[in-house]
């Protein structure tokens, strides 16, 4: 397989691959981080596995963002499926335009998680406040959404473009 | 051992359930309020105290101690972190080696249990004056507390030796942990006991001499300074107060002399309460286990105090602050 030749759809695929890795791997640190306070609440309180459960799994999201955004990707440059001849710059702009997810992705992870363990700390003590402590990390998915959105928007608008 | 921010995070969250169960101010009320110390047992009892066997005040307090290392050694792998809160309890084994030694007789319960060391070993090198067994922080002082107690048979003497010993080890421990909050504490600890040794040598007229052995130094205080102070009168030592972190003290010293110590022993519980919001970190875990060596602290006045008929509002004069 000549390289050169297919440099399109190379940096395409990098980008794809990015924004489902380096979201994963946030989402892994952070639903990592959060479990190991829930798992210490739930050990003096068992009762509160559900509550904690919600606040662990909040920073999980991003994740499944850089995989949809993956997918997305993945079907419009055709290796999914079709013709994966796309030009140079082409795979460039796929490349960029997964780059907010990717990096959006992987920070608010690792910040809602610290958010969700305050939060985790919260339910501990006071547990009919539920509610309000998961608005505290469920803040900083708004971010999240922004880059997913930006990315999904750019993906989709690359793909009629006349270069 | 400094850490990442973002570790202890199980330990942490432990312990925030395990804070609701510390004893509150009004639960000490309750205490002070009861008729006599069994009645205390019981209510106690009733907050999960000791193992719940009709047990005397000093089996249920130290259940209570062991229910706290028990704790930490679940919580965290390597306990050596705290060993900066146990430094306190080898330099009293020393002391009771050193002083049960002197006197040539055995005394029952007087050693503690938690401490770096094990009290046997404490014992039995002080007790085959092999002070070389001992870690080498503590050679030097044990040497010269015994020494100084063998030729003057003056317990003061060798009590400010010791009890300096283990300041320093304790602000040493601090220093180097890396830990932001166990170097609070070993300065906080230091300072409390300089202002405290200051104010007490002061009203009973001790010499500069004595001030300069018992005074250990620690970055919020100025020894010289605090030293003239204490030798000029209470109100030089107010004054001196006026230009520390410690201004609050000097206004709980124009009020009385049990204000000023009771802020003494409450200044450590005050500046680590902020602990109580800490998601991550060592802070909390630490913070908590202060938090219950201060409240079996006020439990232990109040049952004693019960038992020897003490009236309320002494030994509510004497009863600490709780974290909560």
């Amino acid at each position: 397989m000549e390289i050169m030749g297919n440099l399109g759809v190379l940096l395409a695929l990098l980008g794809a691959v990015l924004a489902a890795l380096v979201a994963g791997i946030g989402s892994a640190i952070g639903v990592g981080m959060s479990g190991e306070a829930a798992a210490g609440v739930v050990t003096e309180e068992p009762s509160l596995f559900s509550k904690v459960l919600v606040l662990q799994l909040l920073p999980g999201t991003q994740g499944i963002y850089g995989l949809l955004i993956g997918f997305v990707t993945l079907t419009q440059i055709g290796i999914m499926g079709g013709s994966s001849d796309i030009s140079v710059i082409k795979g460039l702009l796929y490349l960029v335009a997964c780059l907010p997810m990717a990096f959006v992705g992987y920070k608010s992870a690792i910040r809602q998680a610290r958010a969700s363990v305050a939060s985790i700390g919260l339910v501990a003590k006071r547990p009919d406040q539920f509610g309000k402590a998961m608005i505290f990390p469920a803040m900083v998915e708004t971010y999240a959404i922004l880059a997913l959105l930006i990315s999904i928007l750019a993906i989709f608008g690359i793909n009629g473009l006349p270069v | 051992m400094a850490k990442n921010k973002t570790d202890y995070a199980y330990a942490v969250a432990r312990i925030r359930s395990k804070e609701l169960k510390l004893l509150s101010a009004s639960f000490l009320e309750q205490l002070l309020s009861a008729s006599d110390c069994e009645s205390c047992l019981k209510l106690l009892a009733e907050r999960g105290w000791g193992n719940g066997s009709g047990e005397t005040p000093e089996e249920m307090l130290s259940t209570e101690e062991n229910r706290i290392w028990e704790l930490v050694e679940d919580l965290v792998k390597d306990t050596s972190v705290f060993h900066v809160f146990l430094y306190k309890n080898d330099y009293h084994n020393l002391k009771a080696a050193i002083k049960e030694l002197h006197h040539r007789n055995g005394f029952p319960g007087i050693y503690l249990e938690h401490g770096t060391l094990s009290p046997q070993v404490i014992r039995k090198a002080v007790s085959e004056n092999r002070f070389s067994d001992l870690p080498e922080a503590m050679q030097a002082p044990a040497r010269e507390a015994y020494t100084a107690l063998l030729h003057t048979h003056d317990g003061q003497l060798c009590d400010v030796i010791l009890d300096r010993a283990a300041l320093e080890a304790t602000y040493q421990a601090g220093k180097v942990s890396g830990n932001e909050f166990l170097a609070l504490y070993g300065e906080l600890t230091v300072a409390a006991a300089d202002l405290k040794t200051a104010f007490r040598s002061c009203r009973t007229g001790k010499s500069r001499e004595f001030l300069t052995r018992a005074l250990v130094p620690c970055d919020t205080l100025k020894l010289p300074e605090l030293t003239q102070a204490a030798m000029e009168g209470t109100e030089a030592i107010g004054k001196y107060l006026e230009n520390t972190p410690y201004r609050e003290a000097a206004d709980e010293l124009k009020r009385s002399p049990s204000a000023f110590e009771k802020w003494c022993d409450n200044l450590l519980i005050r500046k680590i309460r902020p602990q109580l919001h800490e998601p991550f970190g060592l802070g909390p875990l630490a913070a908590y286990i202060l938090a219950r060596e201060n409240e079996i602290k006020s439990v232990r006045i109040i049952l004693f105090g019960k038992r020897n008929q003490l009236s309320e509002e002494s030994i509510r004069e004497r009863v600490r602050e709780t974290y909560v």
